[in-house]
């Protein structure tokens, strides 16, 4: 089985995976990084939104052979110890979370969001497709925004 | 065992709803208090009650339960202990699944005992059989049910530690007061809950009385609160079942039939799957044929590898149009002819809808010769433990049933499936099973809200509603989750005549007309198919009442009357006309709006709440309509944590908005086409409105149910908007609902 060198949440990990297996199920069942959460594996709703590089990506759809000496940070990551993200205490201000299972992918989705976009429209949280089956969609756009004047 | 502290929890307004409940103290080195859960005054004080409302487990126990349950020293049903270190810690035995009741249920013990929020902690207690059917999540009955004893919990406790002051101090307790987690003396000295709670658990008390402060006074229970959990939810850290580390319990997962119910003939390559990377096991169980690996990603692989024979299902032939066709056939004829009135008909129809949580079917189960152990997101746990032991024999209590937080049920998590698939899995394989659905086998094989068609007719002359009338016919919602037995157990004290089926008694119970209608009819005629359905988020109330007040709408022209106006003149209530006079106001109704624009009002009471929703809708596409303005306002007689209804209630609101416009399953040959969020059409960001005001109405009585109030006047709303910016009637429900997507294959 090859070996895989790439960094999780500021830490170097070396793992051996077949080089098709899913990161979701890497970071989830080999590394026990639950933060990213398994929605459909499919890339539809976007409950394991992380990033690579910076950038958002859906974990249940890249295989552990691109992240190969690459970056990957986690919801677990995005706090500086005990201090939350901006966005992170966005969403404790707006109290956006029910049962809290999408949330993980709406920060993180939100983050990369706001990295492009310091101020982003209405129209362009509509973009976001993370799917909240509790319906927490506008407590997020008030959080995004908030978040937006806090950065 | 001490002896019990007898208190009241009484309502403000007096003799109404005064019940009693008794709290015992609890051998143990610190202080730990538990109450019974049902009342003494048990019995409702008129049938009218009981048909107003789905049966609470208080009002239906009976005093011999009581009194058993009083005398047998684990039988108490909520548990309150004070640590070492000052947290409150209180066992609910109730379900989380993101309705925000543990933040309520510490929020009503930080008031009652005076201890700052963020010292209490809530933990959901494992299945206990001696709980008999009270530890059940439904009917929105959580704060309804424990309302007055968890406040009495924590008074008796709050005057225990204040007598164990005055012990330690030789004061008097009548000048001892508490503050912050603290006792406090005349004279300023201060003694912390942490210091006292081992004297307060030794105290012998004979006589001591407790009485939960009077509402009036209370500074936490009321104001608009965040969440407890929110801070572990936002960092990642919230520990949803597979999460858990249990030791050895590996990724599992089962491939499943093509069509509902059918069954495995034969494995044809189990030699080659077994070969495959990372599988570890194999085993054909009643729903499939179950693959373990060492992830989830191959045992994924390996379920789709799978090449399986399978014997038919249950519904094989059944597709769409057949569903529709019975039920159409089985809608109970009406009373009233239409020779002589006035009158308006209509029929509508609403398709199968998944519950769809976002955390899919999951559990952990470890299955040994002796014993079992479960892991698992559960709102009816006791009869999961029963199922689950008489399914590997083993008696019961040699099953330990943990209930695990949960991404989401909306009535999905009253069935225990996936615990019980779990459990067979374990034992076949004898080995410790983490189960996981993928989202596919969720939605097709998972539960849904049953297929419902519905007949109304009203009749009117001089400006008044005659008669009112609403045959249902619906799949058959299986209720064997627990509730068929709670109700089952209590059906001969239900004033309801004849003999009713259990689902006809839910019908009776929890759906009821708000308006002044004269002589109103609600029938119910379920066609039993063998599908997977279940309660969804306000159960019949949905569709049923969502239709109505489409229905209302047209009667309404039909009078030449306003929307509006014509709810207000028909409205029982002054209670229900502040909710409707609320949106009206707050929602500018009547505003000029563009071409393809329209409002839409939608009403709804239940569960001793009511609640009015104003929409505006952008449907110059008819095939894209989104919703862009909501405003709600809700009457819940007390609200606990304002912001947590705020959230139950835009909760209501999208899944109104989803399942009115774009949200359904198809049936065709025995299987739901839809298999992931991509094809069910769950509302997204840009389906819903940016701008959402709710309001909630300050407290006028006891708390009612508030967790599916939200549904029903926010369907009837939508659709109301949407016919009037499109100038259609809309019937069948979802309005849009294409089949825009290629289904995976079977
Ligand atoms: S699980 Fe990755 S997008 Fe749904
Ligand atoms: S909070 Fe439950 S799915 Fe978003």
């Amino acid at each position: 089985m090859p070996t895989y060198t790439f960094s999780v949440n500021g830490k170097t990990v070396t793992i051996d995976a077949p080089a098709d297996l899913s990161l979701l199920w890497v970071l989830r069942d080999k590394l026990g990084v639950t933060g990213p959460k398994y929605g459909c594996g499919i890339d539809v709703c976007k409950a394991c939104t992380s990033h690579l590089d910076g950038e958002a990506i859906n974990p249940c759809v890249v295989p552990v052979s691109q992240v190969q000496g690459r970056e990957v940070t986690t919801i677990e990551g995005l706090a500086d110890g005990g201090t939350l993200h901006p966005v992170q205490e966005a969403w404790l201000e707006q109290d956006v979370p029910q049962c809290g299972y999408c949330q993980p992918g709406q920060i993180m989705a939100a983050v990369a969001l706001l990295r492009k976009n310091k101020n982003p429209t209405d129209a362009e949280i509509d973009a976001i497709q993370n799917v909240c089956r509790c319906g927490t969609y506008f407590r997020i756009r008030e959080a995004i925004k908030r978040a937006a004047a806090k950065m | 065992m001490g002896s019990p502290t007898d208190s009241t929890a009484e309502h403000e307004d007096g003799a109404v709803n005064r019940r009693r409940f008794l709290t015992f103290l609890v051998a143990a080195p610190t202080l730990t208090l538990a109450t019974n859960l049902a009342a003494d005054a048990i019995a409702p004080g008129t049938a009218e009650a009981v048909v107003s409302i789905l049966p609470q487990p208080a009002e239906i126990m009976d005093l011999g339960d009581v009194l058993i349950l009083a005398g047998t020293p684990t039988a108490h049903l909520l548990v309150l202990e004070l640590t070492e270190d000052g947290e409150a810690h209180f066992e609910l035995p109730r379900a989380e699944v993101g309705q925000g009741i543990t933040t309520a249920v510490a929020m009503l013990v930080a008031e009652e005992l005076d201890l700052p929020l963020s010292k209490v902690r809530v933990r959901l207690a494992d299945a206990r059989s001696e709980l008999l059917m009270n530890q059940l999540t439904g009917s929105s009955n959580t704060i309804r049910s424990v309302y007055g004893p968890v406040r009495q919990t924590a008074a008796a406790a709050r005057a225990r530690l204040i007598a164990a002051a005055g012990k330690q101090w030789g004061l008097s307790t009548d000048r001892l007061v508490t503050r912050d987690g603290v006792v406090v003396a005349p004279d300023g000295r201060t003694a912390t809950y942490g210091s006292l709670t081992s004297l307060a658990a030794k105290l012998t008390l004979p006589g001591l009385t407790a009485t939960p402060k009077p509402e009036s006074e209370h500074t936490l229970v009321g104001t608009p609160t965040s969440r407890i959990d929110a801070r572990a939810m936002v960092t990642g850290t919230m520990r949803y079942t597979l999460d858990l580390d249990v030791a050895g319990a590996k990724p599992t997962m089962v491939r499943r039939p093509p069509t509902i119910n059918g069954t495995v003939r034969s494995v044809n390559n189990e030699a080659a799957v077994r070969a495959m990377p990372g599988v570890i096991d194999l085993a054909v169980v009643p729903a499939g044929v179950a693959v373990m690996a060492a992830t989830f990603g191959q045992a994924l692989d390996a379920k789709n590898a799978l090449d399986v024979t399978w014997n038919g299902g249950t519904v094989d032939a059944l597709s769409d149009a057949d569903i529709r066709l019975r039920l159409r056939a089985a809608a109970p004829p009406f009373i009233v002819p239409p020779l002589l009135t006035q009158h308006v008909d209509a029929e509508f129809d609403f398709a199968f809808v998944s519950h769809a949580p976002l955390e899919t079917n999951s559990a952990i189960a470890d299955v040994r010769d002796d014993r079992a152990e479960i892991w698992a997101g559960l709102k009816s746990p006791i009869v999961a433990k029963q199922t689950i032991a008489a399914a590997i024999g083993l008696p019961e209590d040699r099953v330990t049933v943990h209930v695990t937080q949960s991404g989401g049920s909306f009535g999905r998590r009253l069935f225990f499936d996936g615990a019980l698939e779990a459990a067979q899995i374990s034992k076949a394989m004898a080995r410790p099973v983490k189960l996981m659905w993928s989202r596919i086998d969720d939605m097709r094989h998972g539960r849904a809200r049953p297929a419902t068609h519905h007949k109304v007719r009203a009749t009117y002359a001089l400006g008044r509603v005659l008669t009112y009338e609403h045959r249902v016919a619906a799949v058959e919602t299986d209720f064997r989750h627990g509730l068929g037995e709670i109700l089952t157990a209590t059906a001969a004290h239900l004033p309801v005549a004849g003999n009713l089926s259990f689902a006809q008694t839910v019908f009776l119970t929890t759906v009821k007309v708000p308006y002044d209608f004269g002589v109103v009819t609600e029938l119910l005629n379920e066609v039993p198919l063998k599908m997977h359905t279940a309660s969804w988020r306000s159960v019949y109330s949905a569709n049923t009442r969502g239709a109505e007040e489409i229905l209302v709408d047209e009667l309404a022209k039909r009078l030449g009357k306003d929307p509006v106006a014509f709810r207000r003149e028909f409205l029982k209530t002054g209670r229900q006309r502040a909710v409707l006079d609320k949106v009206a106001t707050a929602g500018n109704w009547g505003r000029a709006m563009p071409a393809g624009f329209a409002q839409g009002v939608g009403f709804h009471d239940e569960y001793k709440s009511c609640t009015a929703c104003l929409v505006e809708i952008d449907a110059r596409d008819p095939k894209k309509p989104r919703v862009v303005k909501a405003v709600i306002a809700a009457d819940v007689g007390r609200p606990i944590n304002p912001r947590g209804l705020e959230a139950q209630l835009l909760g209501g609101l999208t899944d109104a908005i989803a399942t009115t416009l774009r949200a359904g399953l198809h049936i065709d040959r025995g299987l739901p086409l839809e298999g992931s969020y991509s094809q069910f059409h769950y509302a997204r960001q840009k389906d819903s409105p940016p701008d959402v005001r709710i309001f909630i109405l300050p407290a006028n009585g006891e708390p009612g149910g508030a967790g599916e109030l939200g549904v029903p006047a926010a369907v009837g709303a939508i659709a109301n908007a949407y016919a009037r910016a499109t100038g259609t009637r809309p019937r069948s429900f979802p309005i849009n609902f294409d089949v825009d997507f290629t289904p995976f294959s079977r």
